[in-house]
């Protein structure tokens, strides 16, 4: 089981949060193609490596936030607020 | 190579000598330079899809590459369960296909697969399982899958471990029951398959890795780098399961896919207690009883993508409650092992067994929770795909464009797990 740090709350266990998939999917304008909209709700990248993902402190503060998660580790990078820039990843952790 | 047949006659004449006069199973070959075609992955699907390339569509110069050893994937992972009993017209005509070539297959390969059709029950809760339990028989019956309602009492007679008192939870209402439905020996189902396509020509070769994909100038295929070298082919067909995401990036080919850990354990050995198989998609427990004597109990997916083929634990003990009150005698039961494998989940939680916008390159894919009991079936008409260079009538509806077409293939309430 993950420790997950809740902007507000701190660490708290895993089973308190709901993950709700990858975050900054941008809705594209409502006149597109239909594989560009196909793409916005279907298509996921699904890395190996850092996944940016949106989760939400459901059992605690119900409160949504971001966070870099690494796939095969599961070590949690960074986390950051629902409206704050993706952080700079490079000073550390097991990112490849 | 002429290959030994297996039969109870050859096992006690061998049995005679000890034992010592067995054939390999399959050779352990060196890459080629080159092949008609190559099948990326050697779990079920892939080393099927070899076969059946092989024996029924005469391409024998293939080879099925696998990055660690075959069968070592999903294929060794799940919980064995065969059924057919999907909503919609073109799932219960793919998986229907698939329960009919499980039915002989372990006479078509001779091997022991030990197919098991003992009955597939899947639990209702609530009202809402009650409807949508019928409507799933009556959808069943329209396309000549068995499905039938079977009351609480009947239920009970059917799987005498089975509660269906009130003093639970959820309380069973009634059940689904598909006859045909069961299990089979998901190691045999791999090497049944190795041996057979062996047998027709097929090079199998584990511990290679697919590292590249190289193009020719119009953009189709033309070869793949790999741990072992350089390999010419112009037909790739991709069964990777939950790295197919991984390995079509590698061809700059994007798919609906997300990879999940699903999580599987088993109990330690008893004698045969549990004649059946027992689904209940609303309080997530997923239980039958191998011939081994272990209770194999499936449980959910994590919440969030992974790569780790292990999963947390509380995922496993929420599957142990709903399992303890359907069986209150399993409740001192001992688990003696759980692990993981990465299911690739598509949005509509049906398949993808297509051509791809790459010329040569072909995936099978996104069977999420429930590919194994697809398995003859899914690699028989990818083999069709790939030989053909067309899907077969079976797979049509199962191509990438139905994600940007909007023809989803919605089958989340009939997939093995709750979503």
């Amino acid at each position: 089981m993950m420790l997950i740090q809740c902007p507000w709350c701190g660490k708290r266990d895993e089973n308190e949060f709901v993950c709700g998939g990858t975050t900054h999917i941008a809705r594209p304008p409502s006149a597109v193609t239909d594989a560009v909209w196909g793409a916005y709700l279907f298509f996921r990248e699904n890395p190996k490596g850092v996944h940016l993902e949106r989760w939400r402190h459901t059992w605690g503060c119900g409160q949504w936030f971001n966070a870099a998660r690494h796939t095969v580790t599961h070590e949690i990078l960074a986390v950051y607020r629902m409206s704050d820039p993706v952080p700079d990843l490079s000073a550390g952790g097991a990112a490849s | 190579m002429t290959r030994q047949r297996f039969s109870a006659l050859s096992l006690f004449l061998r049995g005679l000598s000890r034992h010592r006069s067995w054939q390999i199973q399959w050779r352990k070959p060196t890459p080629k330079p080159a092949y008609d075609a190559v099948i990326v992955g050697g779990g079920g699907h892939g080393l099927g899809a070899a076969y059946y390339l092989a024996a029924e569509h005469g391409m024998t110069n293939i080879a099925v590459l696998e990055k660690s050893w075959i069968g070592g994937g999903n294929t060794g992972r799940n919980t064995t369960i065969i059924r057919s009993n999907y909503l919609f017209d073109e799932s219960a005509a793919l998986y229907d296909h698939s329960v009919k070539l499980w039915e002989d297959l372990a006479q078509v390969l001779n091997y022991n697969v030990m197919f098991s059709p003992r009955g597939v029950m899947m639990l209702a809760h609530t009202v809402h399982d009650m409807q949508s339990a019928q409507r799933h028989i009556h959808a069943n019956r329209c396309n000549g899958v068995d499905n039938e309602w079977l009351t609480p009492e009947q239920a009970k007679e059917f799987c005498p471990a089975l509660n269906i008192g009130s003093n639970i939870r959820y309380p069973v209402l009634g059940a689904a029951l598909q006859r045909r439905g069961g299990t089979a020996r998901h190691d045999a189902v791999a090497w049944g398959y190795a041996r057979a396509a062996d047998a027709l020509g097929v090079d199998i070769i584990e511990n290679c890795e697919v590292t590249g994909m190289i193009r020719d100038p119009s953009g189709a295929i033309a070869g793949l780098e790999t741990s072992r070298g350089e390999i010419r082919t112009r037909k790739v067909g991709v069964s990777a399961a939950g790295n197919t995401s991984v390995v079509m990036r590698l061809a700059g080919v994007d798919l609906p896919l997300e990879s999940y850990p699903l999580q599987a354990l088993v109990s330690e050995p008893i004698k045969p207690v549990f004649p059946c198989v027992v689904m209940s998609n609303t309080v997530h427990a997923y239980i039958s009883q191998s011939d081994k004597g272990e209770l194999v109990i499936g449980a959910g997916t994590d919440a969030y993508t992974s790569y780790t083929q292990r999963g947390a634990l509380h995922i496993n003990n929420h599957t142990l409650d709903a399992i303890c009150e359907l069986f209150p005698m399993f409740r001192r039961m001992r688990m003696l092992r759980n692990w993981g494998g990465i299911v690739d989940v598509t949005p509509d939680r049906s398949p993808i067994i297509a051509k791809t916008p790459v010329p040569g390159l072909y995936v099978n894919c996104g069977w999420g929770t429930g590919g194994f009991k697809a398995t003859p079936g899914s690699a028989h008409v990818f083999a069709w795909t790939i030989a053909r260079d067309e899907p077969h009538p079976i797979n049509a509806a199962f191509n990438i464009e139905r994600f940007r077409e909007g023809r989803l293939i919605g089958e989340a309430a009939a997939a093995a797990v709750a979503h």
